[in-house]
Parts: C-alpha cells; sequence; structure tokens
C-alpha cells in the first residue's frame, strides 16, 4: 500500500515525521482521512485526536488548532500545540481546558457585540471538553456557565 | 608610582573579573547552542506556514473582503513599533543596535508626519527608548520571568498586539530584533508583521488546493497565528542573537582582561626591582660612608 510522508510539527519542536499509511485528521468541519493520492486539501482543525498509522503501528497526539495540509504524497499538520497522548495527563488536560475557558471568558468580556468570536471560543472548549471525554479524562469543569 | 600593595591588589581585581567575563563565555555558549537548537525546532513550522499563507494570500488578497490584517486599514497613518531586547546587558552592541535601528525608523516616521507608537519586549530596549521617545510608549512585556522564551509568550505578545489592531490602535506594525547570523554577526531587522507580507517562491510548484472550510475563513483563522509565528520567530531569532553576543563580547572582555594582567605584572615586577635595587643602593652607599 502506496504511504504518505506525514509530517506534525509545532512552533516548538517537530514532533513526527513517518511514512504513514492513513491520518485520521480533527478537521473544523469534522473528521477526514488522508491516504495517499488524497486531493490537495488544507483544512483548519480543531482539538481533538490525531491519530497516526504506519508500518510500526499506531500514533496518537492531542492537538489544540491549527491546520493541516495535504496533498498526494504527503500530510503535514501545523499544530499550535501538540502532544503524544501518553503525554496528555490529567494535569495537562486540566490546563488546556483551563486555556479554553479562559479565552471564552476573554471573548464574552471584550467582544460581546461579536457573537461569532464568542461562539467559535466556545466551541473551543467544548471541543476541548471532548478530547477529554475521548482519551478518557474527566474534565473536572463540566459545567458550561 | 603606584605603590606596591596597590598594583597587587588591582591584579587580584582584574584576575577575579577575568574570571567572572570566562564564566559568563561558557554560560553563553550553553545557552546559545540551546537558542540555536529551539531556533533550528521551529524552522519547519514556520517555512511550512509561510508557504500555505503566501498561496492564501495569493489568491484571496486581491478581493475587497479580505482581511485587515492582510490588506492594512487602508491607512499608514499610525505606527506601532514593537522593539523586541534583551532583559539584560553585558552582550555587546546587541541592545544598542537594536534600538538604534527603532530609534532612526521613529524619526523616519516622525519627519514624514505619521503617529509613533512603541512597544517594548525586553528591558534593555525600555530603558534605552525611555529619554528621547518615552513619550511615544504604549506598553512594556516584560519577559525578564522567562527562561526559555515559549510559543505562549509569543501568544501573549500576540494578543496584546492584536486587541490593540481590532482596537483600531495603530494601522502598520513592525518588529525589530536582531537576526541571527552567526555568533559574531547579528543583524538588527525590521519586519512589518501588519498588515502581514509573504513572500512567494515564484517558481515554486503551485499546487490548487481545496480549502475546507472556505479560503477566507482559512485566511481569516490564521493570519492572527501567522502574528505569532513571526513574533515566535523573531524571539528565538533575538534569544539566539543576545547569546552570540553576549559569548563574543564577554569573549573579548576576557582577552582584554588578560592583556591587563599581563601589564600590571610587568609594571609590578618593574616597580618590586626598583625597590630592590634602591635598598641596595642605600646600604651600600651606607656601608661605603662607614
Amino acid at each position: 500500500m502506496a504511504n504518505v510522508q506525514f509530517d506534525l510539527v509545532s512552533p516548538e519542536r517537530r514532533l513526527a515525521s513517518v511514512a504513514a499509511s492513513e491520518v485520521r485528521i480533527p478537521a473544523t468541519e469534522g473528521d477526514m482521512t488522508a491516504m495517499a493520492n488524497h486531493l490537495p486539501t488544507i483544512t483548519t482543525l480543531r482539538p481533538g485526536v490525531l491519530v497516526v498509522v504506519h508500518d510500526g503501528g499506531m500514533d496518537e497526539y492531542v492537538v489544540s488548532g491549527g491546520f493541516a495540509e495535504i496533498n498526494a504524497e504527503s500530510v503535514s499538520v501545523l499544530a499550535e500545540q501538540a502532544l503524544p497522548r501518553s503525554e496528555v495527563t490529567q494535569e495537562v488536560f486540566d490546563r488546556m481546558v483551563e486555556d479554553a475557558r479562559n479565552a471564552l471568558d476573554h471573548a464574552r468580556d471584550k467582544q460581546k457585540d461579536e457573537p461569532d468570536v464568542v461562539d467559535a471560543a466556545a466551541k473551543l472548549l467544548s471541543d476541548m471538553v471532548a478530547v477529554g471525554t475521548h482519551i478518557g479524562l474527566d474534565s473536572k469543569q463540566s459545567s458550561f456557565g | 608610582m603606584p605603590n606596591l600593595k596597590d598594583l597587587k591588589n588591582r591584579i587580584a581585581s582584574v584576575k577575579s573579573t577575568r574570571k567572572i567575563t570566562k564564566a559568563m563565555q561558557m554560560v553563553a555558549a550553553a545557552k546559545l547552542r540551546r537558542a540555536q537548537d529551539a531556533a533550528e525546532a521551529s524552522r519547519p513550522y514556520t517555512e511550512r506556514f509561510n508557504a500555505v499563507m503566501a498561496g492564501l494570500a495569493a489568491s484571496v488578497g486581491g478581493s475587497d473582503t479580505a482581511p485587515k490584517l492582510l490588506s492594512g486599514t487602508g491607512s499608514d497613518q499610525v505606527h506601532l513599533l514593537i522593539v523586541m531586547t534583551a532583559e539584560r546587558g553585558l552582550c555587546g552592541g546587541f541592545n544598542g543596535n537594536i534600538t538604534k535601528l527603532a530609534k532612526i525608523h521613529a524619526q523616519k516616521l516622525l519627519g514624514q508626519g505619521k503617529t509613533v507608537k512603541i512597544l517594548t519586549v525586553g528591558k534593555k530596549g525600555r530603558d534605552a527608548l525611555k529619554r528621547d521617545f518615552g513619550s511615544y510608549s504604549v506598553g512594556h512585556i516584560d519577559l525578564s520571568a522567562v527562561k526559555r522564551v515559549g510559543y505562549v509568550n509569543a501568544q501573549d505578545i500576540a494578543r496584546d498586539v492584536l486587541a490593540r489592531f481590532d482596537g483600531g490602535e495603530f494601522d502598520v506594525a513592525t518588529i525589530f530584533f536582531a537576526r541571527f547570523e552567526n555568533v559574531v554577526s547579528q543583524h538588527p531587522t525590521a519586519q512589518q508583521i501588519i498588515p502581514a507580507k509573504f513572500e512567494q517562491d515564484a517558481d515554486a510548484d503551485v499546487t490548487l488546493y481545496e480549502y475546507e472550510p472556505g479560503e477566507e475563513e482559512i485566511l481569516a483563522d490564521l493570519l492572527p497565528r501567522g502574528v505569532a509565528t513571526a513574533i515566535f520567530s523573531a524571539l528565538l531569532e533575538n534569544a539566539a542573537s543576545e547569546q552570540g553576543a553576549r559569548m563574543s563580547a564577554m569573549d573579548n572582555a576576557t582577552r582584554n582582561a588578560g592583556e591587563m594582567i599581563d601589564k600590571l605584572t610587568i609594571q609590578y615586577n618593574r616597580s618590586r626591582q626598583a625597590v630592590i635595587t634602591n635598598e641596595l643602593i642605600e646600604i651600600i652607599s651606607g656601608a661605603e660612608a662607614l
């Protein structure tokens, strides 16, 4: 089976660079799977779990947002914050949720007249909480007040 | 002629200065390696990011609905200068060069009748600009508590800058930092970040991408990140430049201290010899007089 060159980079480091057979991406408008010969696409990401399937098995990464560039031979994911799933402990996750919550509060505070921005921040928070459910971590602050 | 004791004290003091500068040089060398690694690690992200942005900007840039971060506010009256320097001195001309470039830039803009606002990052830049341009300062970002710059720091700065932009405080933003060439040369650089400019390789393969969601939504989402990315890479370049500059400054200082010790030692030996000779003459002439 043809492989795609998969790169996962964050501003601080390159997390992965492998030949993958399949990459599952949490795109803004829904999950998508990229394999070889995919139509060239650029999509933004929502907070979620990115799954890479390669010869050696399967890797999972938690990403907080960013975008992905997909073409026939390669998939590059540029994530603002990305961590291997094993490094996402309860503590790390709590902080990520906290950040999203702060962003939402900030948006509610400063940009009341721009509901789009507030909605976007709220969605970010709920996506983040959903990530927790997905990887089996509990977001302590499950109320959306 | 200074007496022997004074000379001896001076030599001792210069020696301990040399020890300190030598230690600082070695610390800077170690930090430089780390800073360079960090800059290296961020490069794939920045390059890919800029390539994608260039493609997007080229296809959306012309339209009337292009985001303000890309097309500008339609005026260039108010300029925000973001001057990024170190938190600490003793690094040669590093801070001075950056602030000098910023000063020249500010003066030119003022000469053209523009309004100038200055945001400083790093204590040294604020101190240097306080006297001549203190009244233009709109804020200062303190990174002295930060041991190692991370993307989070860049995001904080970017958030501040973007909030000001959204508030209509300025039209054009330029960052000032030193680009790291090598250990002995760091180039003070001015880079315009708002409205954003992306250079596209003319001969790069143009792949037609499918955009999801639409091009404009993606652009609107990515432009603020672009500001953070630009600031982040400037911070990293600056960190590497600072350590490089400190390393060569301390190397010079160590060498100068060495030269000074040699000179003082010669002087010390000469005066010691002179004292001995003097004493001998006194003894001999005393004996002859008997």
